[in-house]
C-alpha cells in the first residue's frame, strides 16, 4: 500500500516536471517500448494436443516399447536365480538349531549345511547374495546412526564420533569404531559353497570378495584413519561395537585393502538398502574357462557359520545365487511393464484413431470451406 | 457521568475537542481571550516510511510473520529445531530465509526510497517571517503558527491560511495536480482584513489567532474562522473556508508571492499526508480459492501424519519391531513418556509432509503478480498518444481478477463519453438559437456567429434573450488564461488577439461559455470582483461579483449574485432541470421543457437557466444568511445548503442550453463485445434519463431489439412500486421459461431476448429503502437484483456518487457473489470505484482521482477491451495454472514420502535426500512455472479480441472449480503412486547394475525423484501452448540443471556436511541400464493419463477455447498453403526473403500475410 502511494508520489513529480519542461520529449520517453518480449509477441511455437497429433505418437511409443519390453522379459527370464532359506524356522531345516540355540555370548560358532540342488548350469559369472526379510534397514533411526567422518578416516571423529550414532556411540568409556547401529548390525554369518560331485567329495567352490562394493566407495567414501598401515595402532583407543566378536581392524587380516574400514563386507553392509526385504552381494564366482559352466548343475552344500540372529524379530535369510545380464538380476517387472505400457499405448493410439475419425467428421465439416 | 451534572462546561469542551486554535506568529492572545492552553502539534516532518534504520529488522520480520504461510513455516522450523526431526531444519529454514530476506530486501528498498523521498521534502528550504525578517529555514522546523512566505511555483510546504497576497485583489492561483490530479488552476482568497499587507513588517504586526476544526483528509473541506485583534477592541471574526486553505502539495502560480499563515496543519496532520493513508485491501477471488486449497491440504497434511502416527503405534506394538537387537534407541528416548513420544512423531511426520503446503508458492504468486502486472503498462495498444500516458498498475494483486468480471458498471460522463463539450444550442423562452459553425475546439471568428431562428426581437423577449446570454455569461466559475502552456481544457478565445483560454475544472462551463462568445458575448475577465463582458456590439459590460453559490452535486445547480452597472441585484442560477424547474415562479415553462427533453432525447446535456432581481432588502438577507453560513465552525456544509435553498427559491425561467458530450472512441464496440463476453454492463450516471438512454442506444448498450423495462420515478407514482416491481419480474421470469424451451428445442442464441432496465437514483433508493424498514416481508431487494439478472444492460440515472457505490455493493452481495468492475473517471466515481472487485480510473479531464483510487488506470474506454478480454483472460489462465501446478508438483513431491512411511516401519524416514527436499520447490521446478504464468499464451490475441465469447470460458472462476482442483489432486496422487511403486517393483529383491552390486535407500530416492522432476516438469511443457526461445530455455535449462547439480553434489566428499551420502549416488544410478530404462518408463507412464484427458476432451467435448485453437491451426494451415502458393509465384529469387519473413507468422496470422501478397504484388 504504501508502495503505492510511494508511486503515486512519484508520479507527481513527473507530471509538474512535464508541463515545465512542456511536452514532447517527455512523451516519447513515457510511450512503451514495441519490442517484442514487451508486447508478448515473442515468437513462439504454438501446439496444440489434438487426436490427431498424438495419434502417431501413440502408436510410435507403442511400437518402441513393446520390443523393448520383449528384449528385457526375455532377457530376465534367461537369467539363472537360485534361492535358499536358511534361516532355520523349520525343524527339519539344518539349521533349526543353530537359530534355536542363538547366545550372543557363546564363544564356539555354530556351523550348520543346508544341501541344494541345481537343476539348470549357470553359465556366466555367478553372484552369491545373502538376503535378509523383515530387516528395516530403512528405519529412521537405524539409517542415521553412522559417522561418515568417522568412516572417511577422520582423527576427530574416530575419537570422537557423531551424536548421531546414540546409543552406538561409545562402550566401556571409548568410542566404538565404527560407530552405530548400522556398524554393530554388520552381517556376520560366513557362507561356503561345496560342490559335491558325482562321487560325494566336497570341492570347495573359490568366492571372490573383491569388487563387491562400489568403487568410490572403498576408494574414496571410506578411509582408514591414517592410511592403511598398522590399523591396531591406528584403532587405539578405540571400543569395537558391542555386538561385534571381533574389532574392526580384524575384519579381514589377510588382506591389508580390505581391512578396516574399507572392508568390502563392511563397506556393503553400510550401504543401507531402501526397503525390509533386501539383498546384498556377498561373493562373486568367476567364471573359469568358456567351456565349462561356472556352477554345473548338480548337487551343492552351503555351510554355515550362524551368528546372525533373526528370528527374535521374524526375519528370514538367505542365499541367493544369480547369473547377472546386461540388465542386472531377475526381474520380470521391468520387461512386463513395458510391454503393457506399448500395448496400452497401441491400444489407445486405436481408440484415438476410431474417435478422432468420429468426430473429425462431425466437427470439422464446416471447417473444411477454409 | 460527570459531564451529565454540569451541563454548560461540557458543551463547549466538546467544541473545543474538535477545533484548534493557531497564534499566528506565536503571539499571545490578549488577556481575557480564551484561556491559553498550549496545544502540542507535530513539526513539519514528513514521514512516508516504515521503518528507521534499528527498527526494521524487528518491525519488518514481525509484519512479514502476520502473513499465516510465513508463520505457519516458521512454526515448521521451529519444530525442526527443537524436536528430532527426519529432516534437517535447513530444509525449510533455507526456503524461509529466502523468502523473508528477498521480501525484507524489497521492502527495505522501497522504504530506502521514500527515507530519500521524506529527506528531500523535509529539508528543502522555507522561508519564514521572523520578527519582520524573511528567515530561511528547512521545511520540517516549521511550526503552527509560523508565517510562510511562498513564491511562484514553488510547493507549498504544509496548509497554510492565505493571508495576503502580491495580487491587488488578493487572489493567488493555484494547482493542484499532485493532490487530486486537476491541473486547472484554482483561485484562493486571501483573509479579508489581511489581503492588503504587502511587507513583513505588516505582516509579522498582525495579531491573530485562528480557530479551525481538527485534521482529516477531505480535500476540499475547512471550517475555520480567524479572530483578529485590534488595539483592545472586539476581536474580528472571519470565516474560513477551503478556498482560503492553501494545501500542502499544491503549487503557486501566476502569483508573485504570497504570505500565508501556517500553518493550520503541519508534517503528517496536512491534508495530503492524511489522503496518502492506504485504502483497503481488497482480494482477488483466486486468492479466496487458493485459500481454500490450502485448507484442504493442511486437513490431508494433518490427517496424513495422524494416519501414520496411528498405524506406526499399532505397527510397533510388538518390541521384537519396536526395538529389534540391531536397532536400539537411547536411554533418553525410551525414557519419555509415550504421549510425549507419539505427539514428537506427530510433528515429526508434519514436518516431514509439510511441503505439500508450497512456501514457494507465495513467492511465486508474488513475483507472478508484480512481475506481470508489467506487460499491461507495457501494453503500447494501450497508450494514448494525445494524452501521452499508457495504463497503471495501481495494484498487481487484481490481474486476474480481470479476467473473472461478471457485471461492469460505468459512469457515462468522460468514460462512455469523451467529456468534450459542445455547444450546440440553446433555446431562449423556446427559441431556439444555433451558432454558425460546428467546431470542436476550433477558433472562431466572433463576427460571423448569430444563427436566429425566427428573431423578431420583442421587447420582452429581447429583454429575455439579452438575461439569459449575460446569465451563461456570469454564472460560471472559468477563468481566463493569457497564455499557452496550461494544461488541461485548451480553448482559443480569439484569433488575431493575444491567445488566451478558458479553463474551468467543469467542461460543460467552457463549452457555455465559449457558445456564448459564438453567440457574440464574450466573457473576458474577472477583474477587482468585477466581470467583464464583451457585448455584441463590442462594448465592454462590467458586473460586480457579489456571491458565488458554488455548484454540488445534491443541488445539482449554481448560481451568482451579480451587481448590474446600473445597480441592480441579479441572483443567475444554472443547473440541472429537475432542480430547477420546481423552483420556477414564471417564464414559458412549457416550451423550455419540450425542447429540453427533445434535446435529452438526441443525448444531449441540457442545463436551464433562471434568474431572479433582487431588491436591496432581499439582497441584504442572502448575504445574511450565507455570511452566517459560513462563518459556523459546525455544521457548515448543512446551514450553506439551507441558506442556498433560502436564496434559491421563485426564479424567471430564462431558457435552456445543449451541449453534446460525443461517444468515445469505440465505445459501442467495447461495450458490445463485453455483452459477448457474458459481462452485464451497467451505467450508472448522474445525468437526466433520456440523456443517458440515448448515449445507451449510440454505445449498443440497448440494441433496437431490446425490450427496455422502466422503473422510474414516473412509473412509481402511477402504481405503486411493489406493483411495478411485481410486474416486471413477472415479464422478466415469462420470457425466460419462454427462452428456456427454445434454447433446448432450437438451441438459439441467448441474444434474441434483450431486457434492458432503466432506473433511477429516487427509485433506487425506494427499493433499497423499502428493504431496510420491513426486512424479510415483500423483499424488494431480492426481486429487484431476480429482475436485473435477466438484464443484460441496465441503466441507472439521476444517481448520487455515494447511490452508485450502493448499487455496486448490492451486487456484490447478492447471492452469486458475482465479481464487479467499476469505471470512471471523475471524483464522483471513487466511491464505487473503491466498492467494487475491480476498480478502473479513467485517466480522464475531470482530474485524476478516479484514476488514483483505482486499481488499475487506463486512458480511454477502448482500452477496457484488451484490458479484460486479453490481459485479463490471460493472467487468469496463468495464474490458475500456477495455483494447480503448484498444488500438484507438492502431491506428486510428498506422497511418495508417505507410501515410503508404510515400507519404512512408520519411522520417518525421508526418501528423499536433504539438497533435493530443500531445493524442489526452490530451484528444479521453480521457474517452468513462474515462465509460464508470466508468458503463456494459450490462444493469440487476436483470437481473444475478434471473439470475446471465449471470456465466458473461463467465467466463474472456472479453472480454479473443485472439480478441476480434485482432477489435479487425484492426477499427482497417480502419479506420486507409479512414481513409488515403479521404484519399488523395480528395487524389489533384486539388482539391476551389470556389475551385481546393490543401491541403497538413496538410490531409490534419487530414482524416484529423478522421474518426479522430470514428469512435473514435462507435465507443464504439455501445459505449455506458446513456446517462445525463453519457455525453451528455461523448462530443458531447469531439467539440465537439475542434472548438472546432481552430477555436482554426488561428485565430491562435501567438506561442510556430517553425512555423504549422497556420493556417487546419481552417477552410479545413471550407469545402470534398467535404471534409465525405468526412468523412461514411469514418466511416460505418468503423463500418459494426462494426455489422455486432454486428447478425449478436446475430441468428445472441445470448449470454445479448444475450438479457436483449432480453428486458429486450421488458418495458420491455410495461410502456409497461400504462402506456398505465393512462393511459387515469385519464384525462387525471393525465396530467402520469404522463409526469414514467415517467422513472425507463427505468432500473429494475417498480418504478414497481407504484407507478403503486397510483397509479392510488388515484385510482380
Amino acid at each position: 500500500m504504501m508502495a503505492s502511494s510511494y508511486n503515486a508520489k512519484e508520479e507527481d513529480g513527473h507530471n509538474s516536471g512535464a508541463s515545465n519542461n512542456g511536452g514532447a520529449g517527455v512523451v516519447k520517453s513515457k510511450k512503451p517500448d514495441n519490442t517484442a518480449f514487451k508486447q508478448q509477441r515473442l515468437p513462439a511455437w504454438q501446439p496444440i494436443l489434438t487426436a490427431g497429433t498424438v495419434l502417431p505418437a501413440f502408436f510410435v511409443i507403442g511400437l518402441i516399447f513393446i520390443p523393448i519390453g520383449i528384449g528385457l522379459f526375455v532377457s530376465s527370464n534367461n537369467i539363472k536365480e537360485f534361492e535358499i532359506d536358511y534361516t532355520g524356522v523349520d525343524i527339519n531345516n539344518p539349521c533349526y538349531n543353530c537359530a534355536k540355540n542363538f547366545s550372543w555370548n557363546s564363544t564356539t560358532p555354530c556351523v550348520c549345511s543346508v544341501p541344494f540342488t541345481l537343476e539348470q548350469p549357470f553359465e556366466s559369472n555367478v553372484f552369491m547374495y545373502y538376503g535378509l526379510s523383515n530387516f528395516y534397514q530403512n528405519h529412521r533411526r537405524y539409517v542415521k546412526s553412522r559417522d561418515d567422518s568417522q568412516l572417511n578416516g577422520d582423527q576427530s571423529a574416530l575419537k570422537n564420533p557423531s551424536k548421531e550414532c546414540e546409543p552406538y556411540r561409545t562402550s566401556e568409556g571409548q568410542p566404538i569404531a565404527p560407530c552405530g547401529a548400522i556398524a554393530n548390525s554388520l552381517f556376520n554369518d560366513t557362507l561356503e559353497l561345496y560342490h559335491i560331485d558325482s562321487n560325494g567329495t566336497r570341492n570347495t567352490i573359490p568366492l571372490v570378495k573383491k569388487g563387491i562394493a562400489w568403487w568410490t566407495d572403498k576408494h574414496v567414501k571410506f578411509r582408514n584413519p591414517g592410511g592403511n598401515n598398522n590399523l591396531t595402532v591406528a584403532f587405539q583407543g578405540t571400543s569395537k561395537p558391542v555386538n561385534w566378536r571381533k574389532p574392526v581392524y580384524e575384519l579381514d587380516p589377510s588382506d591389508p585393502e580390505n581391512n578396516g574400514f574399507i572392508n568390502e563386507d563392511f563397506i556393503v553392509w553400510m550401504r543401507t538398502a531402501a526397503l525390509p526385504t533386501f539383498r546384498k552381494l556377498y561373493r562373486i564366482i568367476q567364471k573359469k574357462s568358456s567351456t565349462t559352466p561356472t556352477l554345473p548343475s548338480g548337487k551343492y552344500l552351503l555351510e554355515i557359520t550362524y551368528n546372525y540372529p533373526v528370528l527374535s524379530f521374524d526375519g528370514r535369510k538367505r542365499m541367493i545365487l544369480s547369473t547377472i545380464s546386461w540388465m542386472g538380476g531377475k526381474n520380470p517387472f521391468l520387461g512386463i511393464a513395458y510391454i503393457t505400457v506399448g500395448s496400452i499405448c497401441f491400444f489407445l493410439g486405436v481408440v484415438l484413431l476410431i474417435i478422432h475419425h468420429k468426430y473429425d467428421t462431425r466437427n470439422n465439416s464446416p471447417d473444411i470451406p477454409n | 457521568m460527570e459531564c451529565r451534572l454540569q451541563r454548560g462546561p461540557c458543551v463547549g469542551e466538546e467544541i473545543w475537542v474538535d477545533s484548534r486554535t493557531v497564534y499566528i506568529g506565536h503571539k499571545d492572545p490578549p488577556p481575557g481571550a480564551e484561556a491559553n492552553i498550549p496545544q502540542r502539534y507535530p513539526d513539519n516532518r514528513i514521514v512516508s516510511s516504515k521503518y528507521t534504520f534499528w527498527n526494521f529488522i524487528p518491525k519488518n520480520l514481525f509484519e512479514q510473520f502476520r502473513r499465516i504461510a510465513n508463520f505457519y513455516f516458521l512454526v515448521i522450523f521451529l519444530v525442526q529445531l527443537i524436536i528430532d526431526t527426519p529432516t534437517s531444519p535447513v530444509t525449510s529454514g533455507l526456503p524461509l530465509f529466502f523468502v523473508i530476506t528477498v521480501t525484507a530486501i524489497k521492502q527495505g528498498y522501497e522504504d530506502w526510497l521514500r527515507h530519500k523521498a521524506d529527506c528531500s521534502i523535509n529539508e528543502c528550504p522555507v522561508d519564514v517571517v521572523q520578527q519582520g525578517k524573511v528567515v530561511r529555514t528547512q521545511s520540517h522546523k516549521l511550526r503552527v503558527g509560523d508565517i510562510v512566505v511562498v513564491r511562484e511555483d514553488e510547493t507549498f510546504p504544509c496548509d497554510l491560511i492565505l493571508l495576503s497576497s502580491s495580487r491587488h485583489d488578493g487572489t493567488c492561483y493555484v494547482t493542484t495536480a499532485s493532490l487530486d490530479g486537476e491541473s486547472s488552476h484554482k483561485t484562493y482568497y486571501a483573509v479579508q482584513d489581511t489581503m492588503a499587507f504587502r511587507t513583513e513588517q505588516e505582516v509579522d504586526s498582525l495579531h491573530a489567532t485562528i480557530e479551525c476544526e481538527q485534521p482529516q483528509p477531505d480535500l476540499y473541506k475547512f471550517v475555520g474562522r480567524i479572530n483578529i485583534y485590534k488595539d483592545k477592541e472586539e476581536p474580528l471574526a472571519r470565516p474560513l473556508g477551503a478556498e482560503n486553505l492553501l494545501l500542502r502539495g499544491a503549487t503557486l502560480k501566476n502569483t508573485q508571492h504570497i504570505y500565508g499563515t501556517v500553518a493550520v496543519y503541519t508534517g503528517m496532520e496536512t491534508k495530503m499526508a492524511l489522503n496518502y493513508q492506504s485504502k483497503s485491501q481488497k482480494r482477488s477471488a483466486v486468492e479466496k480459492s487458493m485459500n481454500a486449497f490450502l485448507i484442504v491440504y493442511l486437513c490431508i497434511l494433518i490427517s496424513k501424519a495422524v494416519i501414520n502416527t496411528v498405524l506406526k503405534y499399532a505397527w510397533q506394538w510388538s518390541p521384537d519391531r519396536d526395538e529389534p537387537w540391531y536397532n536400539h534407541r537411547t536411554e533418553n528416548e525410551r525414557q519419555r513418556h509415550m504421549v510425549i513420544r507419539a505427539f514428537t512423531d506427530f510433528l515429526a511426520f508434519m514436518v516431514l509432509f509439510n511441503y505439500i503446503i508450497p512456501v514457494s508458492m507465495y513467492v511465486t504468486v508474488e513475483m507472478q503478480k508484480f512481475l506481470g502486472s508489467y506487460f499491461i503498462t507495457w501494453d503500447e495498444e494501450m497508450f494514448d498518444e494525445e494524452l501521452g500516458e499508457g495504463a497503471q498498475v495501481n495494484t498487481s494483486d487484481l490481474n486476474e481478477e480481470l479476467g473473472q468480471v461478471e457485471y461492469v458498471f460505468t459512469d457515462k460522463t468522460g468514460t462512455l463519453t469523451e467529456n468534450n463539450m459542445e455547444f450546440i444550442e440553446c433555446c431562449v423562452d423556446g427559441n431556439v438559437y444555433i451558432p454558425h459553425a460546428i467546431c470542436n475546439g476550433q477558433i472562431l471568428s466572433a463576427a460571423s456567429s448569430i444563427d436566429m431562428i425566427d428573431s423578431s426581437p420583442g421587447g420582452y423577449r429581447r429583454e429575455h434573450e439579452d438575461l439569459f446570454f449575460r446569465a451563461l455569461c456570469l454564472c460560471h466559475t472559468v477563468q481566463v488564461k493569457e497564455e499557452e502552456t496550461v494544461d488541461g481544457i485548451k480553448r482559443g478565445i480569439h484569433q488575431g488577439r493575444p491567445t488566451s483560454f478558458y479553463i474551468s475544472s467543469s467542461p460543460d462551463e467552457v463549452a457555455l461559455v465559449e457558445g456564448m462568445k459564438r453567440l457574440g458575448y464574450t466573457y473576458l475577465r474577472l477583474k477587482d470582483n468585477y466581470m467583464e463582458i464583451l457585448n455584441k456590439d463590442d462594448e465592454i459590460e462590467r458586473f460586480e461579483l457579489l456571491h458565488v453559490l458554488n455548484f454540488d452535486s445534491v443541488r445539482r445547480r449554481m448560481s451568482v449574485i451579480v451587481k448590474s452597472s446600473s445597480g441592480e441585484y441579479l441572483l443567475f442560477c444554472k443547473g440541472a432541470d429537475s432542480s430547477i424547474f420546481p423552483r420556477i415562479v414564471s417564464g414559458k415553462v412549457e416550451q423550455v421543457k419540450a425542447r429540453v427533453e427533445q434535446n435529452a432525447i438526441e443525448g444531449l446535456r441540457t442545463l436551464c437557466v433562471a434568474y431572479r432581481r433582487l431588491s436591496e432588502s432581499e439582497y441584504q438577507e442572502a448575504c445574511h444568511h450565507l455570511n452566517e453560513a459560513k462563518l459556523a465552525l459546525q455544521d457548515r456544509e448543512q446551514r450553506l445548503a439551507q441558506a442556498y435553498d433560502i436564496i434559491e427559491r421563485d426564479f424567471v425561467l430564462l431558457g435552456a442550453t445543449a451541449v453534446e458530450d460525443r461517444l468515445q472512441e469505440k465505445a459501442a464496440d467495447t461495450i458490445e463485445s463485453l455483452h459477448k463476453a457474458g459481462m452485464k454492463v451497467w451505467v450508472l450516471t448522474g445525468d437526466k434519463m433520456e440523456t443517458a438512454a440515448a448515449t445507451c442506444y449510440a454505445s449498443k448498450l440497448f440494441r433496437r431489439s431490446t425490450q427496455i423495462l422502466e422503473l422510474t420515478k414516473k412509473r412509481t407514482e402511477e402504481q405503486s412500486l411493489h406493483d411495478v416491481l411485481f410486474e416486471l419480474n413477472r415479464t422478466v421470469l415469462r420470457q425466460r421459461s419462454i427462452s428456456g424451451y427454445d434454447r433446448v428445442s432450437v438451441g438459439l442464441s441467448v441474444d434474441c431476448l434483450d431486457f434492458g432496465l432503466i432506473i433511477d437514483g429516487a427509485t433506487l433508493s425506494a427499493v433499497l429503502k423499502a428493504n431496510q424498514e420491513r426486512a424479510g416481508s415483500g423483499n424488494y431487494r431480492e426481486i429487484f437484483l431476480e429482475i436485473c439478472r435477466n438484464c443484460s444492460a441496465v441503466l441507472c440515472c439521476r444517481m448520487a456518487p455515494l447511490q452508485k457505490a450502493q448499487i455496486v455493493k448490492l451486487i456484490k452481495a447478492s447471492k452469486e457473489h458475482p465479481i464487479t468492475l467499476a469505471i470512471g473517471d471523475g471524483a464522483n466515481d471513487v466511491s464505487m470505484i473503491l466498492e467494487a472487485h475491480v476498480g478502473i480510473g479513467i485517466m480522464g479531464k475531470e482530474g485524476r482521482q478516479a484514476a488514483r483510487n483505482s486499481d488499475y488506470a487506463i486512458p480511454k474506454f477502448k482500452h477496457l477491451k484488451k484490458m479484460l478480454l486479453v490481459h485479463g483472460h490471460y493472467y487468469y489462465i496463468r495464474i490458475a495454472e500456477l495455483v494447480q501446478y503448484f498444488f500438484y508438483k507438492n502431491v506428486c513431491f510428498i506422497f511418495p514420502q508417505f507410501l515410503y512411511q508404510f515400507f519404512c516401519g512408520f519411522s520417518q524416514q525421508p526418501l528423499y535426500d536433504t539438497a533435493y527436499l530443500t531445493l524442489y520447490n526452490i530451484s528444479f521446478t521453480s521457474l517452468p512455472i513462474l515462465l509460464y504464468s508470466l508468458v503463456e499464451q494459450h490462444i493469440t490475441m487476436e483470437t481473444l479480441k475478434r471473439d470475446p465469447s471465449l471470456y465466458r470460458d473461463i467465467a466463474k472462476n472456472s479453472l480454479l472449480r473443485w472439480p478441476v482442483f480434485l482432477y489435479w489432486t487425484c492426477l499427482g496422487v497417480f502419479d506420486a503412486v507409479i512414481f513409488f511403486f515403479g521404484a519399488y517393483f523395480l528395487f524389489d529383491n533384486t539388482t539391476f547394475t551389470s556389475n551385481g552390486q546393490m543401491f541403497g535407500n538413496w538410490t531409490f530416492g534419487t530414482l524416484v525423484f529423478t522421474v518426479l522432476v522430470f514428469t512435473v516438469t514435462l507435465k507443464l511443457a504439455l501445459d505449455t501452448h506458446h513456446w517462445t526461445w525463453i519457455n525453451h530455455f528455461v523448462i530443458w535449462g531447469s531439467l539440465l540443471f537439475y542434472v548438472i547439480f546432481s552430477l555436482l553434489w554426488g561428485g565430491i566428499i562435501w567438506p561442510f556436511l556430517n553425512y555423504q551420502r549422497m556420493y556417487y549416488v546419481f552417477m552410479q544410478m545413471l550407469s545402470s541400464g534398467p535404471a534409465w530404462l525405468s526412468i523412461i518408463l514411469l514418466i511416460t507412464v505418468s503423463l500418459l493419463p494426462d494426455v489422455i484427458k486432454k486428447v478425449l476432451c478436446r475430441t468428445m467435448c472441445p470448449t470454445a477455447t479448444e475450438r479457436a485453437q483449432v480453428t486458429y491451426c486450421h488458418q495458420l494451415h491455410s495461410e502456409t498453403k497461400a504462402l506456398n502458393c505465393l512462393v511459387s509465384r515469385l519464384g525462387v529469387r525471393c525465396l530467402s526473403c520469404i522463409s526469414c519473413k514467415s517467422i513472425p507468422l507463427v505468432n500473429h496470422p494475417g498480418r504478414p500475410l497481407g504484407s507478403l501478397i503486397a510483397l509479392s504484388n510488388s515484385m510482380i
